[in-house]
C-alpha cells in the first residue's frame, strides 16, 4: 500500500481507532478520493473541451458564468440536478433505471486501478490490466439496456450499434494488451509503469508504436467519440441511446463519457507513455535531497503531475479528432476493426515477441 | 409468439429531427440499418404563399416573397419582381441590373455556405459549420447595412431596387470578395481530401443524368450529374451575358460531386461579384436605380413565366393577371420540391447513416418545398 498507508495507519493508531475500522475507512477514503477526483476532472474536461473546440473554430466558448466561463459546467451540472426525470410510457422501468448506473459505476470503479503515483493507487491489483478491460466491458451493456428499455426506435438502434462496436473494438485491444504484458512481464499497472522507468526511450511506445496507434483508435471506439460516435450519432439517431433520458440519468451518461475519455487516456499513458515516470528519469525531489517523508510526498506529487501531463496530451489529441473529422459510417468502422486492426495487432504482437526474444538473448 | 415481422422496422425521421433541415418527415423502412423504402411527407411548413397573393395587391405581396426561400430571398424576390416587370413591359435601369446581379450572387454564396456547414454537420463534423458561418456572417452584415434586414431583404422593387449601394458598402463587398477565395481554399483543405468525408460521400446517392431529367431536377444537383444546364448561360437574364464565368459540371452525380459543384459555384459567384463591382465602382455618375413607379399604377394584365437560376436550381414565378390591383393567381415552381422526391430513388438500399449524407447533399430547404 506504500507510504500514504503507513502515514495513515500511524495516525489512526495514535487516535485509538480499532484495526478493522481502519481498514474499512482506508477503502472508503480511497473511493472518495477517486470519486472526488472524477467529478472534478469531468467538470473540468467538459469546460476544457468546449474552450478547446471554440479555439479551433475561432469562437470564444463559454465566457459568461464565472471568470471567463470557468463556472459554466458547474452551472450546467446544477441545472441538470433540477431537471424533471421523465419516464417514457413504453419504457421497461427496471432496465431504464439500471442502465445509467451500469454505464457510470464501472467507469468510476476503474479509477481505483490507475496508478496516479507510486503510492497513489487505490487498488493495486495483480491483474490490473485484465481487470480494467473486464470492468470496462460493462458500460456497452448499460448502453444496450438503455437503448432497449427506452421504448424508442432511435435508442434501440443506438444500443445495438454500441454492442456491435464494443465487440469488434475490444478484440484488437486485448491483443495489443497481450503485447504490453509480454514486454513488461506483469499485469499489474504499477509494475508495468516501473518497467518503463528511466528515460523516455524505455517507454513501451517505442517497441510498440503500432500497438499504440491501434489502441488509440480502438479506445476512441470504446469511448464513443467522433469519428466513432455511432451510438449517439445526432444527425441520424437524434441522441441515440440516451434520447429518452433526462435529468440526472442523462447526466450519468454524459459524465460517464467524459470520465471514460479521461480514464482511457490515463490508461494509455500508463501502458505506452511510461505512466507516472518523468520523461528523463530524473525527479526534482531526488535532486533537492529532501528528507525521507517530505521527499517521498514531493516525488508522488511530481509523478502525479507527469501522468496528468501525458493524459492531457492524449486528451488533446482525442478532442482534436472531434474538431477535425466527420463521423464514419459504422459498417466501415467495423470492417476496419476486423480486417485491418485485428491482423495489424497480431502483427504487432509478433514483432514484440521477436523484440522480447532478442532482449532475452542479450 | 406473435407473428409480427421483427426484421422490418419503420421509423419516422422528422418532422422534428436535427438533420432534416426544417420540418421534412421521412417515413423510412429499415431492415437492420439497410433502407428499404423512404417516403417523404411534406407540408409541415405550408404557409399558403400562393393563395396569399390573391388577396394582396402587387406591392403588398412583395415582402412575403422573400420568405419562400429564406436562405436566398433575393432569388424569389427577383422572380416575382421580374414577372411583374415582364407583364408591364418595362426595362429596368442598367445600374439596377448590376445591383440585382451582385446581390443575387452574394446570396448564392451565403446559401451555399450555409449548406456547406450544415452538410458537414450532418456528417458529424462540427468545425466546418463555424468556418462557413464566419464568411456568411460578413455577407449578412453587409446586406444588413444595405437593405436593413439580414434574411428577408425586401430590397427589390418593381422597376429597380429600393436603395442605391453606397460606395463604402461596395468597398466592403470588394474586401470580402478579395478574401473569399482563400476561405474557400481553407474549406477545401479541411474537407475535400478528408478520407472519412470521401468514404462517406463518394459512390453514395448516385443520381444519373437521365433520372435527374425525369425528376425535373435543376441547379447544382443536375450539374453534378453531367448536364451543363444553367439558366444564367442558357438564356441570360439581367447582365449575365456580359459577364465572364463558368458553369461547374461534374459527371458522376454522387454526393461528392454535388459538394464539389457547389464549392466551385461559390468561386464562380465570387468572380461575378468582382466583375459587377468593377462596373459599379468605376461608373459613379450613374445614379438611376429605380423607375419610381406609382405603386397604385401596377395593374398588369396577361400571363407570364419569370425564371431565375436560384442557389438550388430553376425557380419560376408564374403570374396570371387580369388588370386589377391583385394578381389573379400566382404559381411558384421551386427546385427543392423536385429534389425532395428524389430520395426514394437515390438513397434506397443505402445504410441509415447514408440517408443523411445523401439527403444533405441535395440541399433541400423546407420553406421552399411547402411554400
Amino acid at each position: 500500500m506504500g507510504l500514504f498507508y503507513v502515514i495513515y495507519l500511524d495516525f489512526m493508531r495514535q487516535i485509538n481507532i480499532p484495526d478493522w475500522l481502519i481498514i474499512i475507512l482506508w477503502h472508503i477514503i480511497n473511493f472518495c478520493f477517486a470519486a472526488v477526483l472524477l467529478i472534478f476532472i469531468v467538470l473540468f474536461l467538459v469546460l476544457f473541451e468546449r474552450k478547446y473546440l471554440a479555439f479551433f473554430t475561432r469562437r470564444k466558448g463559454p465566457n459568461r458564468v464565472g471568470l471567463n466561463g470557468c463556472l459554466q459546467t458547474a452551472a450546467d451540472g446544477l441545472k441538470i440536478l433540477f431537471k424533471e426525470n421523465i419516464l417514457p410510457s413504453g419504457a421497461d422501468k427496471f432496465l431504464y433505471f439500471c442502465a445509467p448506473l451500469l454505464v457510470f459505476s464501472p467507469i468510476m470503479a476503474v479509477y481505483c486501478l490507475i496508478p496516479f503515483a507510486e503510492d497513489l493507487t487505490a487498488y493495486n491489483s495483480c491483474c490490473g490490466v485484465l481487470l480494467f478491460m473486464a470492468i470496462l466491458s460493462l458500460p456497452p451493456l448499460g448502453v444496450l439496456f438503455a437503448g432497449y428499455s427506452s421504448g424508442n426506435k432511435y435508442s434501440l438502434i443506438g444500443g445495438i450499434r454500441s454492442c456491435v462496436q464494443s465487440i469488434s473494438s475490444e478484440i484488437p485491444v486485448f491483443i495489443v494488451l497481450a503485447g504490453i504484458v509480454l514486454l513488461t512481464g506483469s499485469m499489474n499497472l504499477n509494475e508495468i509503469t516501473k518497467a518503463q522507468s528511466g528515460i523516455f526511450l524505455n517507454w513501451n511506445i517505442f517497441p510498440s508504436i503500432l500497438g499504440f496507434i491501434i489502441f488509440l483508435i480502438c479506445s476512441l471506439i470504446i469511448m464513443n467519440r467522433i469519428p466513432f460516435d455511432f451510438p449517439e450519432a445526432e444527425s441520424e439517431l437524434t441522441a441515440g441511446y440516451n434520447s429518452e433520458y433526462s435529468g440526472m440519468k442523462f447526466a450519468m451518461f454524459f459524465l460517464g463519457e467524459y470520465a471514460l475519455t479521461f480514464i482511457f487516456s490515463a490508461f494509455i499513458a500508463v501502458l505506452f507513455l511510461g505512466g507516472y515516470n518523468p520523461p528523463f528519469g530524473v525527479y526534482a525531489a531526488d535532486l533537492l535531497n529532501l528528507p525521507l517523508i517530505s521527499g517521498a510526498i514531493v516525488k508522488n506529487i511530481e509523478q502525479f503531475f507527469w501522468l496528468m501531463i501525458k493524459t492531457y496530451i492524449l486528451i488533446l489529441i482525442i478532442m482534436w479528432f472531434r474538431a477535425a473529422y466527420p463521423r464514419l459510417r459504422q459498417s466501415d468502422a467495423i470492417e476496419f476493426c476486423w480486417y485491418i486492426l485485428i491482423p495489424l495487432s497480431v502483427f504487432n504482437l509478433f514483432i514484440l515477441c521477436i523484440i522480447q526474444f532478442i532482449r532475452g538473448c542479450l | 409468439m406473435n407473428s409480427v415481422n421483427t426484421n422490418i422496422m419503420e421509423i419516422n425521421i422528422g418532422p422534428q429531427h436535427p438533420s432534416t433541415h426544417g420540418v421534412l418527415r421521412l417515413k423510412v423502412t429499415l431492415e437492420g440499418e439497410k433502407i428499404l423504402n423512404i417516403e417523404p411527407v411534406i407540408g409541415y411548413l405550408h404557409r399558403g404563399m400562393e393563395k396569399m397573393a390573391e388577396n394582396r395587391n402587387y406591392i403588398q405581396y412583395l415582402p412575403v416573397v422573400d420568405r419562400i426561400d429564406y436562405l436566398s430571398g433575393f432569388f424569389c424576390s427577383y422572380a416575382y419582381v421580374n414577372a411583374v416587370e415582364l407583364l408591364m413591359n418595362i426595362e429596368i435601369p442598367i445600374k439596377a441590373k448590376y445591383i440585382r446581379t451582385l446581390t443575387m450572387e452574394m446570396n448564392r454564396i451565403m446559401s451555399h455556405l450555409l449548406w456547406l456547414g450544415c452538410y458537414l454537420l450532418d456528417l458529424g463534423a462540427t468545425s466546418p459549420l463555424f468556418y462557413a458561418f464566419i464568411e456568411r456572417e460578413k455577407l449578412m452584415d453587409i446586406l444588413e447595412d444595405l437593405t436593413g434586414a439580414r434574411m428577408m431583404y425586401n430590397y427589390y422593387t418593381f422597376g429597380g431596387v429600393k436603395k442605391d449601394i453606397p460606395v463604402d458598402i461596395l468597398k466592403r463587398i470588394y474586401d470580402f470578395a478579395k478574401h473569399f477565395p482563400s476561405s474557400v481554399k481553407e474549406y477545401e483543405d479541411l474537407i475535400s481530401d478528408n478520407p472519412i468525408f470521401t468514404s462517406r460521400t463518394m459512390k453514395t446517392g448516385i443520381l444519373a443524368k437521365e433520372t435527374a431529367e425525369q425528376f425535373s431536377i435543376t441547379g447544382a444537383n443536375l450539374r453534378a450529374s453531367g448536364a451543363a444546364k444553367d439558366l444564367r448561360k442558357d438564356s441570360p437574364y439581367l447582365i449575365y451575358n456580359l459577364l465572364d464565368f463558368n458553369i461547374p459540371v461534374k459527371q458522376t452525380g454522387d454526393s461528392y460531386c454535388r459538394y464539389i459543384t457547389r464549392i466551385n459555384e461559390m468561386k464562380e459567384s465570387n468572380k461575378i461579384i468582382l466583375q459587377c463591382l468593377d462596373r459599379l465602382l468605376t461608373d459613379e455618375n450613374d445614379n438611376e436605380i429605380n423607375l419610381k413607379l406609382n405603386p397604385l399604377s401596377i395593374k398588369p394584365e396577361g400571363e407570364v413565366i419569370s425564371e431565375v437560376e436560384s442557389s438550388r436550381g430553376l425557380m419560376q414565378c408564374i403570374i396570371s393577371a387580369d388588370g386589377s390591383s391583385n394578381p389573379l393567381r400566382i404559381k411558384w415552381r421551386t427546385p427543392s420540391f423536385y429534389a425532395a422526391q428524389l430520395l426514394n430513388t437515390i438513397a434506397k438500399n443505402h445504410l441509415l447513416p447514408d440517408l443523411m449524407a445523401v439527403f444533405g447533399s441535395l440541399d433541400i430547404i423546407m420553406p421552399e418545398v411547402d411554400r
